[in-house]
């Protein structure tokens, strides 16, 4: 699984990032590129939906969903937690 | 003396006696800031370092419960205030100029004001039209900015803008603009039911030729997020605390007049007394929860921006403003018509009329919206004594 294909999926379905998530670099600030409280909410919703994962309340704040890489450093957290 | 409590109570004090006037006039109530500079409380928050006294918000609350018991406007003017410096102080550290601004606010009792709303995007802090315009180490702004809370009597102003002219709305700077850099033509007059005197009128704003340094360095996205959501919620909630104190106190004293009347008998509004102290201790406990929950965050950015932390600022802010409210307008039932009229020792007219403000200043229903968008994501409700 190509875990930061698949965030940058995601985030092009996002309206702050439509047709500019790949040229998206890892570290990017999204929130620099307009991505608002309620997009980051609709963010981590997606997220979840992709992954089959629930983002827990201590990682619900802005510097888990920053940029590209911060995603996926919490994202594949979650995957492992999972899989253990 | 010199506690601080004493030093809020004799600004207190001159506040409370041009309250009315600053009311009926609906003018600036400049003897009351002319007495926070004099007892210094306008550095009050500024870091030790640049000759101010680092209090931390509890402290700045408690002032302005103490003002808010006097003028609300008064109150509410000093808020704003330290809503402003409190974003110098947690973000401004690294910034050469802002820490020299610190130091200029401590030592000259500088009032800083804010310009966040704007024409075409109204109270929406996290969305800005107009753009700071860089061209070598100055840059330009122009604002319609239609709300400038005491724009024309502060010292300088903190204003939000899309940091340059191709940003989005929700990339953000927060620039200081010193009022002998801007021009401000009135563009709109604040004549309202209450909260008369902070003097909010529409205003265009011009600046030009501003260094870059005056930009502070932080996005204005984790500003919003770390220190003004925090800090707008926390004293305007105490603002409040200290109006329905006012109305709280005046009914008791109404209760006990009639008491002594008629001895040996409870007068039947002591009933609605007992009533409306219950909703003042409620009120109060969320206030100070509230307040030792930040306290206790000390400054942690992801404890302060976490998705948790929001929602309980949020939830502090709508119902500490209907409760105030509420509180007022049953002390005035007690009161009953000595309340009503407004030249009695039990008036409780001015308060009820600035304290509706309360449940509009950020309407409660954008702010339950903006709940409802967090709540699809939080995970759980916490522990009773811990987050």
């Amino acid at each position: 699984m190509d875990i930061t294909q698949d965030i940058r999926e995601v985030l092009g379905s996002n309206e702050a990032f439509a047709g500019k998530a790949d040229r998206l670099s890892e570290d990017d600030s999204l929130f620099d590129m307009g991505l608002d409280s309620f997009g980051s909410v609709q963010l981590m919703l997606a997220l979840e939906e992709r992954f089959d994962v629930e983002f827990p309340d201590s990682l619900l704040n802005r510097k888990s969903f920053a940029t590209i890489r911060a995603i996926r450093e919490a994202v594949s957290t979650l995957i492992c937690r999972d899989a253990a | 003396m010199t506690t601080l409590a004493a030093r809020a109570d004799r600004a207190a004090a001159v506040a409370a006696c041009h309250a009315d006037a600053v009311d009926r006039e609906g003018r600036f109530p400049a003897e009351a800031v002319a007495a926070l500079k004099a007892e210094r409380l306008l550095g009050l928050q500024i870091p030790g370092q640049f000759g101010g006294e680092g209090a931390g918000l509890s402290q700045i609350a408690e002032v302005c419960s103490t003002l808010g018991q006097a003028c609300s406007a008064a109150a509410m003017v000093f808020a704003m205030h330290h809503i402003k410096v409190s974003s110098l102080v947690t973000h401004g550290l690294d910034s050469a100029w802002h820490c020299r601004l610190m130091e200029r606010i401590a030592r000259e009792q500088l009032l800083v004001a804010s310009s966040t709303t704007e024409a075409g995007i109204g109270g929406d802090l996290r969305n800005s039209l107009c753009a700071v315009e860089t061209s070598g180490e100055v840059f330009a702004l122009g604002k319609d900015a239609s709300v400038i809370s005491y724009g024309a009597q502060a010292d300088l102003i903190l204003a939000t803008a899309r940091r340059h002219p191709e940003a989005a709305t929700s990339d953000q700077v927060l620039v200081a603009l010193m009022a002998d850099q801007i021009s401000l033509v009135r563009t709109g007059d604040w004549d309202t039911l209450g909260m008369r005197g902070t003097c909010s009128d529409g205003f265009r704003l011009e600046a030009r030729d501003v260094p870059v340094e005056q930009i502070l360095p932080k996005p204005f996205a984790e500003i919003a997020a770390q220190s003004m959501l925090a800090s707008s919620h926390l004293l305007w909630s105490s603002v409040w605390y200290g109006i329905a104190s006012y109305a709280v106190d005046r009914a008791r004293a109404f209760v006990q007049a009639e008491a002594r009347r008629r001895p040996g008998q409870v007068p039947p509004t002591a009933l609605r007394l007992a009533e409306v102290s219950n909703a003042h201790q409620a009120m109060r406990g969320t206030i100070v929860a509230a307040l030792r929950r930040f306290e206790d965050a000390h400054g942690d950015a992801d404890t302060i921006g976490s998705l948790g932390f929001c929602v309980m600022l949020n939830n502090l802010k709508v119902t500490v403003s209907d409760m105030a409210v509420d509180i007022v307008r049953r002390a005035l039932s007690i009161v009953g018509l000595a309340g009503y009229k407004n030249d009695t020792p039990f008036s409780l007219g001015r308060p009820l009329r600035d304290v509706l403000s309360a449940p509009l200043m950020i309407g409660n229903d954008r702010i339950l919206a903006n709940t409802a968008k967090l709540l699809l994501v939080q995970k759980s409700s916490g522990q009773l004594m811990s987050a």
